[in-house]
């Protein structure tokens, strides 16, 4: 889960990192009356779980509290990037006299954690990874072990030494942080040396970790300030993994890699899917009839693609659930059924014997999807 | 042959007590699995079908001989159940059990680097050598014993493409389900090694998928180290691109994770790579023949 900027900076100043004074604001007004708090300007920060917003006019400085009352006005009304904005955060505008990076992230091909400080900060950080990838420290944290003094001194010897210490206390900060909020990413880009020597994070990005949200409850109520889209949320509740896309071949499979190889051969297909939808192991009638019903919600879909590998789950089982399921939601479009692996032939001998008018049973998933192409064509 | 698992796999099942794990142990036992014991605390004396169950893997290693462990346990005390098993000497976990904390998971790869058991999983399939022995819950009747061995992210993928081997009449020789987790037992690099070292494997099957560099860093493997051919085959050209919030991941990796900037790092080595499931059956029966 990905946190907004002022969850991350709540975080942060949890655990004792420096952050600047900052209000969330859902309307105009309240940004402008945070400009005259903090001396009349501020810096005016739209809330999406995405980054660059500095680049896409998602940050203003702003200098009077009528400029900071536009600033909101114009995110809170055009969202960010096709994001939906419901608030933004004022922050005092601060006197920067250096701009850094840190970071300390879950690196998925040591299985620990790496910790990375650059005096560059605030530029665009990935040009500078490739370009002059000397540039950026890198230390290896065993997870044993935890981050030690030589980590942190190495780390802060790519900046000024009147920003040293003060680095050396947020980076120290954040991996406890980490540590103790299960966080699989925390990056502070710009970390600042303002005028008056402080050290400061102007900028959180923390993900935490979805498989450690059990340990966190109060993260529970931070999930629930995301907007969702409802279709997704009913499928989310119904414990299927639902993503809407923008084609018109609904998809339903049992098994992530085999639903993401099912949009890839639906789009060599020359069709475009419309959802990711993995039913999982259990292809029940239950599961079938949500699914469907999820699926059908979507007004672009005009045909449905069912792809089922019955290992454990024999075709059989699946083949009378898809047709319960069918006696309790109305297929307003064709359904292509493909059904190989265990009992596949008993399934199919099912499916053909129902004779149900809405369904095409086909035998492999290339052919299948050429069929559910062929039928999203025609229907348009 | 066959790599990790074989006739001489002794099992012993952590949660075979549990619904899924009671399940999942007697078809491995159907299979032709040794199964020798389970493991759950405060059940220790009980026993399923005939199978003693131990309250801890120490106790039921010393009184059956197991070398090998599954595990069914629930994601709060899964990590726990492959150190105990490391710590009582088990010389290979798979660990079924899905939802496992990244967290608990770094500490447990970290500590597996200090012993001599080799981890597969988290959340995955499973291994199995057809014909010897079935460890996890690939659907053992979809797999023939032959000379390619297979090695996938993704556990249906597994499914569907071992099917379509089977169909033409390719046997395996092992199929390893590393499991998409983040922090990961044995990987590509780690089972393709296993491969090209196994006598009785000819070819090899390495199926990914967005998301990592594993697939990139199996790349640079197979240029150095791999002898034997392999074809691959990538799922996620269309998955919907992950949002991403901070600039560590690409920094760390320098790779863009995509399926085209995987399937373009293994192509430029020699491999081939496949763009559909049933693809990947057609080039390793051309390859076999020719
Ligand atoms: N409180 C502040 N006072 C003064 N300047 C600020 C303040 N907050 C942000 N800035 C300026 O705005 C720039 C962009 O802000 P920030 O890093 O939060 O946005 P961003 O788009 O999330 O960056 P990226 O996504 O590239 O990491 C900063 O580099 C800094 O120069
Ligand atoms: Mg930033």
């Amino acid at each position: 889960m990905d946190l907004y900027e002022h969850m991350g900076k709540d975080l942060f100043r949890a655990h004792g990192i420096p952050t600047p004074a900052g209000r969330v604001c859902g309307a105009p007004q309240e940004a402008a009356e945070a400009a005259r708090a903090f001396g009349g300007s501020a810096v005016v920060k739209v809330q999406v779980q995405v980054g660059g917003r500095g680049k896409g006019g998602g940050v203003e400085l702003c200098r009077s509290p009528d400029a900071a009352a536009v600033a909101a006005e114009r995110m809170l009304r055009d969202g960010f990037m096709g994001h939906v904005v419901d608030r933004v955060l004022a922050e005092e505008l601060l006197p920067i006299a250096q701009e850094f990076y840190t970071s300390i992230v879950l690196d998925r091909s040591t299985g620990g954690y790496l910790a990375l400080m650059t005096a560059e900060g605030g530029v665009d950080i990935e040009t500078l990874a490739r370009e002059r990838p000397e540039t950026i420290r890198r230390v290896q944290v065993d997870p044993l072990l935890g981050l030690r003094s030589y980590h942190v001194r190495e780390l802060t010897g790519a900046l000024p030494v009147a920003a040293r210490e003060g680095a050396a206390d947020v980076v120290r900060k954040l991996f406890e942080l980490l540590w103790e909020r299960d966080a699989t990413l925390v990056e502070v880009n710009p970390l600042v040396l303002l005028d008056d020597g402080r050290v400061i994070a102007l900028d959180a990005k923390v993900t935490v970790d979805d498989n450690a949200l059990p340990r966190h409850p109060d993260f529970a109520a931070l999930a629930q300030e995301f907007p969702i889209d409802p279709v997704e949320k009913r499928a989310k509740d119904a414990g299927l993994q639902y993503v809407k896309l923008d084609g018109e071949v609904g998809i339903i499979g049992n098994g992530a890699g085999l639903v993401m190889s099912t949009l890839d051969v639906v789009a060599r297909a020359g069709a475009k899917a419309a959802n990711f939808l993995d039913i999982g192991g259990g292809a029940s009638a239950d599961t079938m009839a949500t699914s469907l019903e999820v699926i059908l919600s979507d007004p672009a879909v005009r045909c449905v693609f069912v792809n089922i590998f019955g290992g454990i789950t024999r075709c059989d089982v699946v083949a009378n659930g898809v047709l319960e399921a069918l006696t309790r939601v109305d297929a307003t479009v064709p359904i292509v059924l493909r059904l190989d692996g265990t009992n596949a032939e008993e399934g199919r001998r099912i499916i053909d014997g129902a004779r149900h008018p809405m369904i095409v049973s086909v035998p492999t998933m290339d052919e299948a999807a050429a069929e559910a192409a062929r039928l999203s064509r025609e229907a348009a | 042959m066959s790599v990790l698992v074989d006739a001489d796999t002794k099992l012993l099942v952590q949660g075979m007590t549990g619904k899924e794990g009671t399940f999942h142990t007697l078809r491995n036992r159907a299979y032709g699995t040794d199964v020798v014991a389970g493991v759950t605390p405060g059940k220790g004396g009980q026993d399923i079908e005939g199978i003693p169950v131990f309250d801890t893997v120490a106790e039921a290693v010393h009184a059956t001989g197991a070398n090998t462990s599954m595990i069914f346990v629930g994601p709060r005390f899964a990590a726990e159940a492959i150190l105990e098993s490391a710590d009582a000497g088990i010389g290979l976990v798979a660990c079924i059990t899905e939802g496992i904390a990244a967290r608990d998971m770094a500490e447990v790869h970290a500590y597996l680097e200090g012993t001599a058991t080799t981890l597969v999983g988290p959340n995955c399939p499973g291994v199995i050598s057809p014909g010897l022995a079935n460890v996890g819950i690939i659907p053992g009747e979809v797999c023939v014993p032959g000379r390619v061995g297979f090695v996938s992210r993704s556990g249906t993928l597994v499914y569907q493409i071992v099917y379509e081997l089977t169909s033409r009449g390719i046997g395996q020789s092992t199929c390893i389900g590393m499991g998409g987790d983040p922090v990961h037992g044995i990987g590509f690099i780690e089972s393709l090694a296993m491969f090209e070292g196994d006598p009785d494997t000819d070819l090899m099957i390495m199926t990914g998928e967005i998301g990592g560099d594993d697939e990139e860093r199996a790349a640079s493997f197979i240029a150095e180290r791999v002898a034997k051919p392999v074809v691959a085959y990538i799922a996620g050209f269309e998955a919907p691109v992950g949002k991403r919030m901070g600039h560590a991941g690409a920094i760390v990796t320098g790779s863009s994770g995509t399926a085209a900037a995987k399937a373009e790092a293994l192509e430029a080595v020699g491999v081939q790579v496949a763009r559909t499931p049933s693809e990947v059956a057609r080039l390793v029966a051309d390859r076999l023949a020719g």
